[in-house]
């Protein structure tokens, strides 16, 4: 089928909605963001229309930077965990029964409905002492006592991954079920075992794949404010838990906007990063 | 014994039988192709050989060494998919040296046994050239280079040839054959056309319902089919009933052919007359007597359709000797022993 260019102000016409959408919920409340990033703020919440570059001047601490640094730490973390997880899942997935992919996708299907709130609380009892999984391992004689393993690091990381999960997977199924099966056959006739063939073949057959896999998830994990308080200990807090806590509990709008075009800034460029690497790979 | 051996193999898909108690011996350095229609077992059979499916019974040996349970990657074979499963991520020369890094062979070595194989299939300087670039038949030379990269024992195609043109097919199955020869390698062919098997094996196997109905040279099979079955399936056939006069004496539809004998043991059976050994007569001088339906003159060929109480018989003629007959017109047919063959009901 050719493809014409629009030619006249009609044909320009189907685009006008989704535009005007776009310009009143995206670009409007982001460019206001902007704007309020660069205003002064008064004492008792509420803010005067300035320039000035105070909240940017402020958020340049040691502190605040290392706050950064760990919430995109904790994503990079995510986003690695979940495809290293959900690659080898997802390429079993595709090789069961149609009934056994049903199953499994509707199970996963399902977490996605889960709230993050349920997720952390449900987690926190799972991670505690008194009715957590440590019982379990006391009960069969591996461990000595019961112990709460949260609040900590690890327990910020699995509640992530588990949420972050399902996508991950429903992102990579379909480039896996497109995959040509026999390319991992004609990998173990020419003497690869199936480990072999899955690291030779289906991964670097899928990079591009699990590059936008890693991508999204690492800014979807980047988003996550509830998980890390629910949790983990205030070490453990993301840039996004800050945000939260400046805008609502400080009334500081200009800072916590400053904080969020500064993050959507250092996200954009941590993308565009990987996808010149991934180009040069390519290119090599 | 060198080469390789199917003992009583048997694959069973549920309560399926795909393979029947399937006995082939293949000495080394022969061509054999493995024809029959879809879904007759050839290509589980081959599957099998290569380890990608495990028998259900049976014993398939290589070079006397039971190789039916060794996983597919110990078995050191070269195998060229339908869908060619050229890998896309890599370059022609990566594809091509895949089975040497994967043997940890030294990159020098690689490089010096990728050239020669390029050479070999005619690409020298495509080594650095994705895939995707190629075009069918390019494609098609460097999946069977990547099979013989490792100068394997046994050189697998599972219908190599059936996504090319079919130009290009018959120059490929040409080359294929050739490079076989010269390289000394047992090849195992899966393919439904016969005229690609008549073309390259030594060997032809025909396959129908899991079983082998005939395996021999391809000129005994055309000349000499086992049943009718392999009669129809290769080349073109007339097939007619025979049966046992009183005397004993084979006779079709009614006319007694002189010289022709039946099965042993048996008063009837199936004649198979290749139609380039129907020879037309005039009406009366020849064993039977027809009338013709249709002349079908493809210029190198002339085929003439000729009814005979209901049977079709179909006579190829050369334009040299080409028959002076018309739609309508009464026609003799001469059988003569020596060109036709009685099958077993």
């Amino acid at each position: 089928m050719r493809r014409e260019p629009p030619q006249t102000l009609g044909d320009y016409l189907p685009l006008l909605f989704p535009a005007a959408m776009l310009t009143i919920f995206f670009v409007v409340p982001f460019g206001t963001m902007i704007a309020v990033s660069f205003f002064q703020r008064q004492q008792g919440g509420f803010y005067t229309p300035a320039f000035v570059f105070d909240n940017y001047a402020r958020f340049l601490s040691v502190f605040f930077g290392g706050v950064l640094g760990f919430s995109l730490m904790l994503a990079v973390i995510v986003a690695i965990c979940c495809v290293m997880l959900a690659l080898p899942f997802t390429y079993m997935l595709t090789r069961m029964a149609r009934k056994v992919q049903v199953v499994w996708l509707v199970a996963l299907l399902s977490i996605l409905s889960l709230s993050e709130v349920i997720i952390g609380f449900a987690w926190s009892t799972l991670f505690s002492r008194t009715a957590g999984i440590t019982n379990i391992l006391v009960a069969l004689g591996i461990m000595e006592q019961a112990k709460a393993l949260t609040p900590s690091f690890g327990a910020v990381l699995t509640g992530m991954v588990y949420q972050a999960f399902p996508y991950t997977v429903l992102v990579l199924f379909p480039a896996l079920v497109r995959l040509d099966p026999t390319l991992t056959e004609a990998a173990r006739t020419l003497g690869a075992s199936p480990l072999k063939a899955f690291f030779t073949v289906v991964v670097p057959a899928l990079r591009n794949t699990i590059t936008a896999t890693l991508i999204m998830v690492f800014i979807f994990a980047l988003g996550s404010y509830l998980l890390p308080q629910l949790l983990g200990r205030p070490q453990h807090w993301t840039l996004s838990v800050l945000i939260t806590d400046q805008a609502i509990y400080q009334s500081n709008m200009p800072f916590a906007a400053a904080m969020a075009v500064f993050l959507v800034l250092v996200t954009l460029g941590l993308v565009a990063l990987t996808v010149i690497a991934g180009r040069k790979g390519e290119a090599a | 014994m060198s080469g390789l051996a199917l003992q009583n193999v048997v694959k069973e898909f549920g309560a399926f039988r795909a393979v029947n108690n399937v006995d082939l011996t293949v000495p080394h350095g022969t061509f054999v192709c493995m024809l029959g229609p879809s879904g007759c077992g050839k290509t589980t059979l081959l599957r099998m050989i290569a380890g990608l499916d495990l028998p259900t019974g049976g014993a398939i040996r290589l070079d006397g060494e039971d190789i039916t349970r060794v996983p597919t990657h110990k078995r050191n074979l070269g195998m060229v998919f339908q869908s060619l499963a050229l890998f896309p991520h890599l370059t022609v020369g990566e594809n091509i040296a895949y089975p040497l890094r994967i043997r940890g062979v030294a990159k020098e070595e690689q490089k010096k046994r990728v050239d020669e194989l390029l050479a070999m299939i005619h690409l020298s300087g495509y080594a650095d050239r994705p895939v995707a670039k190629l075009s069918g038949g390019q494609r098609q030379r460097v999946a069977i280079a990547r099979a013989l990269s490792i100068s394997p024992k046994l050189f697998l195609l599972d219908e190599p040839l059936s996504a090319l043109d079919a130009k290009l097919r018959e120059a490929m199955q040409v080359e294929l054959r050739q490079l076989q020869q010269k390289l000394g390698i047992t090849t195992i062919v899966v393919t439904h056309d016969q005229r690609e098997a008549m073309t390259m094996a030594d060997t032809v196997v025909v396959m129908s319902g899991g079983e082998i109905r005939q395996a021999a040279s391809p000129i005994e099979i055309y000349r000499r089919p086992a049943d009718s079955f392999v009669a129809d399936f290769i080349g073109q056939t007339n097939l007619l009933e025979v049966q046992a006069d009183s005397a004993g004496r084979a006779e079709v539809l009614g006319h007694v052919v002189p010289g022709l004998s039946l099965p042993a043991g048996s008063n009837k059976g199936t004649l198979s007359v290749r139609p380039e050994d129907v020879h037309l007569t005039a009406p009366g001088a020849g064993s039977l007597t027809g009338k013709v339906t249709f002349v079908r003159d493809l210029g190198g060929t002339i085929e003439t359709f000729v009814d005979i109480a209901g049977h079709q018989i179909v006579a190829v003629s050369t334009p040299r000797a080409r028959p002076d007959v018309s739609v309508g017109q009464e026609v003799g047919i001469a059988l003569t022993p020596d060109v036709c063959v009685v099958l077993k009901k």
